[in-house]
């Protein structure tokens, strides 16, 4: 390449976004999946899964934020670190992606109120799904499950409060 | 309200298909998923390397954060200590007094045992100590109960070595990075260690809940009668875990399967103690620490 710019942006086209501030998004669920390495040894479950809270923020709030299969390798990463087995967070991530495309289609106009009610079912399921996977059908789990569910639904607005004001900060920088 | 923005690309053949392919992709990503997930239930060690890979990588991050917290909770305990210092000393001289007694009474025990022991030539593994470390991070988000020790096998520890803490058993060790490893806490739900009642040496097991504490399982006699306030200390059976090591205090009274409380308490984010495997076993197999 000599420098040359390939495409000539005409005169009253929108400036591309920088790559950096594209990438903010993604980079938000890699630190929401690292909240586990904070220095705590819990013996229950109680933490709220913050890198699946900030993918479904980002993709409810902003459609475009994150590519349909962003949730590869972000699951992936959360893999690593969440200590489910490997491969969990990437098929429950995906197949919530997925289902919210679905449901794009479906249902165009709605609300805050739909957009919590789909992070539900989606949180419900990832942590449900993931149970099954990580722990023995017989495990105690289960209460602490139910209650590690509701915090983290509990907690959505907060997160989606927290994916709009970064993309206002973003685009306007 | 606004409806979510449209994403159709308009006529631009180029960029109808980057959108297909973009499904494409996200629909093999769930298979590769599935597949990936299949193969680590079924096989749990397969991807260590990359999980060890990114715990070196976290593992002094969780350090450096959990000495700063340390140092911060430390000033104004400090400060109650030293105000309460009058108190504990009077308290702690007549503690000394009374344990002064038990430990000569002790002391001529473990000697007896010994003298008995080498008469018998009852051939004894060791469970000498492989490393010291911290407990620095933990699977808080997953139903399973892992946490990271800052030790790896660069300081010997080893896949199947028990980890102790300063009041028990914590756990073992399930894999092991250059620098960190990671351990199976006791109230994990496929943890099982065999153990022994310290009142009359009744064989039983100690198996994770997944909750926070453990059940004690009797093995060998139906109808075993447990009472609340047993101690349970490791047996040794198995060759993983020395004997003696406190596990668990039973909390209810109940029959074949009592609810106990674990002595070691991880979230005290205190020193463990990585011990030699009590016999060394030649090659641990990769799926003895599933539930069979």
């Amino acid at each position: 390449m000599n420098g040359e710019p390939i495409h000539q942006r005409a005169l009253f086209e929108e400036a591309p976004i920088p790559l950096r501030v594209r990438l903010i998004p993604a980079w938000m669920v890699i630190a929401g999946s690292l909240v586990t390495i904070l220095p705590v040894v819990a013996t229950l479950p109680i933490l709220p899964p913050f890198g699946l809270l900030l993918l479904l923020g980002w993709r409810l709030h902003r459609p475009d934020a994150l590519r349909v299969w962003a949730p590869l390798p972000l699951g992936f990463f959360d893999d690593l670190v969440s200590g489910q087995p490997l491969g969990s967070a990437i098929l429950l991530w995906t197949l919530c992606f997925l289902m919210i495309e679905l449901i794009d289609s479906r249902l165009v106009w709605r609300d805050f109120w739909q957009d919590w009610l789909i992070a539900t079912g989606a949180i419900a399921f990832c942590l449900e799904a993931g149970r099954f996977f990580a722990s023995p059908f017989v495990a105690h789990v289960d209460t602490v499950l139910v209650l590690q569910i509701a915090v983290t639904v509990l907690l959505f607005p907060v997160i989606a409060r927290l994916c709009a004001w970064v993309d206002r900060k973003r685009d306007t920088p | 309200m606004a409806s979510s923005r449209n994403r159709r690309p308009g006529f631009s053949r180029r960029a109808q298909y980057g959108l297909f392919i973009g499904y494409v992709i996200a629909l093999s990503g769930a298979v590769v998923g599935a597949v990936l997930l299949a193969i680590s239930i079924f096989n749990p060690p397969a991807f260590s390397a990359f999980r060890s890979g990114m715990a070196e990588v976290t593992a002094p991050v969780s350090g450096v954060l959990g000495s700063v917290v340390g140092g911060v909770v430390a000033v104004p305990m400090g400060i109650g200590d030293y105000i309460a210092v009058g108190g504990e000393n009077k308290r702690l001289r007549k503690q000394l007094a009374d344990a002064n007694a038990l430990l000569m009474r002790a002391r001529s025990l473990s000697y007896d045992n010994r003298r008995l022991k080498r008469l018998l030539q009852i051939r004894e593994g060791s469970a000498d100590p492989v490393a010291v470390a911290r407990l620095v991070n933990s699977s808080a988000s997953s139903t399973r109960r892992y946490a990271t020790l800052n030790a790896g096998s660069r300081q010997n520890v080893q896949v199947g070595q028990p980890v102790s803490g300063p009041d028990g058993l914590i756990g073992r060790v399930m894999e092991t990075g250059p620098d960190t490893a990671r351990i199976l806490l006791l109230a994990d739900p496929e943890s099982i260690v065999p153990v022994r009642r310290t009142r009359d040496g009744l064989p039983a097991i100690a198996a994770g809940r997944g909750d926070g504490s453990v059940e004690i399982r009797s093995v060998g006699l139906v109808n075993a009668p447990f009472r609340a306030g047993d101690v349970f200390v490791t047996s040794g059976t198995g060759g993983i875990f020395a004997p003696g090591i406190p596990v668990a205090k039973a909390v209810s009274t109940a029959r074949d399967v009592a609810l106990a409380r674990t002595y070691a308490q991880p979230e005290t984010l205190d020193y463990a103690l990585v011990q030699k495997a009590f016999i060394d076993v030649p090659a641990p197999a990769p799926a003895a620490d599933r539930i069979p």
